[in-house]
């Protein structure tokens, strides 16, 4: 049972045993518009909580994607730097970013579940 | 919705940025352009009225047949650049001594109070606050307004009408931002809503937002106020000098002429490029240009991703030596050098409609 998880920078985490899968969120993929770019960390990467772990780009501007919680890249989705594309049509599905080691499950209580993103959402429109 | 200089403009419609970029070039995109600044330069005769722009600026307006429009920059003492600005010379009973004047909007106060502060006695500066400004662009564009205003179609580039149309009064010139064919219409502001449904019925024509208004005329290498020039740059750097008349330079008498003529004569020390990158990571505004050997050269002032390129283009000041077509240079992205070549201005090939208007002599 995968259990996901929300940053207010519209990040996502999908956890499945110990290994979390990160990208942004549908919200932020309209709020980007047409996303031309994607960076991606290289595997074996250690990263903190909050820091930056991937970049993304639409037409107009260049935005930092944050590692939701600290651990160690496992694995990078090739397939949305070959078409960045990708990001706009299936954001929380096939076009993940990156997953991720948990080193400290206890960091996912800090984050929103889905209720509490959607209510979220709500106080910035 | 985002602000831009005062005003809540839209960076995208629903169908976003590159649909809509595509959709202006190849059919016809209606821009809402009401928050440039609009305004009347009128005097007795229009030698007088020219005379007196021509203190402020470095083009040929004497020059400016009735109905003939041309770009311009508002200079300061030192030649640097102040604004941008669209000067058509109006025609028609009761027009003959007045210029129509479009500037930026997040200048057109300070150029309205220099403009203004400049202008001799009985020669005044009327702000056309109360007119909106709205722009049709793209190959089909033509058709479209020919289907309202049928006169439209027969005018030549860079070229101005008045006319009124379905009871509205219109001010049309054929130019543009995007480096289609096109036209700016002006038109009072209470008129603008229905006039610009009119438009968008017609299947051929969508709204464009900013984004694609800024990727077009990145495209087109046309420069951006505030980004690609500003104070600190001179029309020669700027690459800008098929703007300054061949009589201005002969005679000079405007602010910053005799920089900008020591520049005509014996060059600039940087000057504004186009930029190809290889790879997708676009560069942004404020990126460093190195040489091949990691010098650092300039900057970036625009950068994006090229709808109709499929890739990452820029346009930046380097140094001069560097400023030939074809040399290598790189651009730093997050501290990454990226490979950049110098490239031909405009990136994508202009397309306005050069025919000349009937009667007009050729050579």
């Amino acid at each position: 049972m995968a259990d996901m998880k929300y940053t207010r920078d519209h990040e996502y985490i999908r956890v499945e045993a110990g290994v979390g899968t990160i990208g942004i969120t549908g919200h932020a993929q309209e709020k980007l518009g047409d996303i031309v770019f994607v960076e991606l960390p290289t595997i074996g990467k250690v990263l903190s909580k909050g820091q930056e772990a991937a970049v993304v780009e639409s037409v107009k501007a260049a935005s930092e994607v944050y590692a939701p919680v600290s651990g160690e890249v496992v694995a990078v989705n090739e397939a949305i730097v070959a078409e960045p594309a990708l990001v706009n049509q299936d954001a929380e599905e096939s076009a993940w970013f990156l997953k991720m080691k948990i080193t400290n499950p206890r960091e996912l209580d800090g984050l929103m579940s889905a209720d509490a993103y959607r209510d979220y959402l709500e106080t910035l429109e | 919705m985002v602000p831009f200089a005062g005003y809540a403009m839209p960076v995208n419609y629903p169908s976003g940025v590159i649909k809509e970029h595509t959709h202006a070039r190849q059919a016809a995109g209606l821009f809402d352009v009401s928050h440039m600044g609009q305004c009347f330069i009128s005097g007795p005769d229009w030698q007088t009225t020219a005379r007196a722009i021509e203190t402020l600026v470095p083009a040929d307006v004497l020059g400016l047949k009735p109905g003939q429009q041309r770009y311009s920059q508002l200079l300061n003492e030192s030649g640097g650049i102040l604004d941008d600005m669209m000067i058509t010379r109006l025609c028609g009973t009761g027009h003959e001594g007045t210029a129509y004047v479009v500037v930026n909007a997040a200048c057109k106060d300070a150029d309205y109070a220099h403009i203004a502060a400049r202008l001799p006695r009985g020669v005044t500066l009327e702000v056309r606050d109360t007119l909106a400004l709205i722009a049709l662009q793209g190959p089909q564009a033509a058709e479209v307004l020919a289907g309202i205003v049928p006169e439209a179609a027969e005018m030549g580039f860079m070229s101005y009408i008045a006319t009124i149309a379905e009871s509205v009064p219109l001010h049309i010139s054929r130019s543009g931002y995007t480096g289609e064919d096109g036209y700016e219409i002006s038109l009072p502001a209470q008129d603008a809503t229905s006039f610009c449904r009119r438009l968008l019925a017609d299947p051929r024509v969508k709204p464009i937002g900013l984004g694609a208004r800024d990727t077009l005329r990145l495209e087109a290498g046309l420069c951006l106020y505030g980004h690609d020039i500003d104070e600190t740059t001179s029309p020669a750097e700027a690459d800008l000098l098929w703007s300054v008349g061949k009589r201005r330079r002969a005679e000079g008498g405007f602010p910053g002429a005799p920089r900008v003529l020591r520049e005509i004569a014996s060059g600039t020390a940087r000057r504004r490029v186009g930029l190809r990158l290889e790879g997708r990571a676009p560069a942004r505004e404020g990126c460093e240009i190195h040489g091949s050997d990691g010098t650092p050269l300039g900057v970036v002032t625009s950068g994006s991703f090229a709808p109709s390129l499929g890739g990452p283009i820029a346009m930046g000041y380097v140094e001069t030596a560097s400023a030939s077509l074809g040399t290598a240079l790189s651009i730093v992205i997050r501290g990454v050098a990226h490979p950049a070549t110098v490239v031909s201005l405009p990136f994508v090939p202009n397309r306005y409609h050069r025919k000349k208007p009937p009667g007009a002599s050729h050579g």
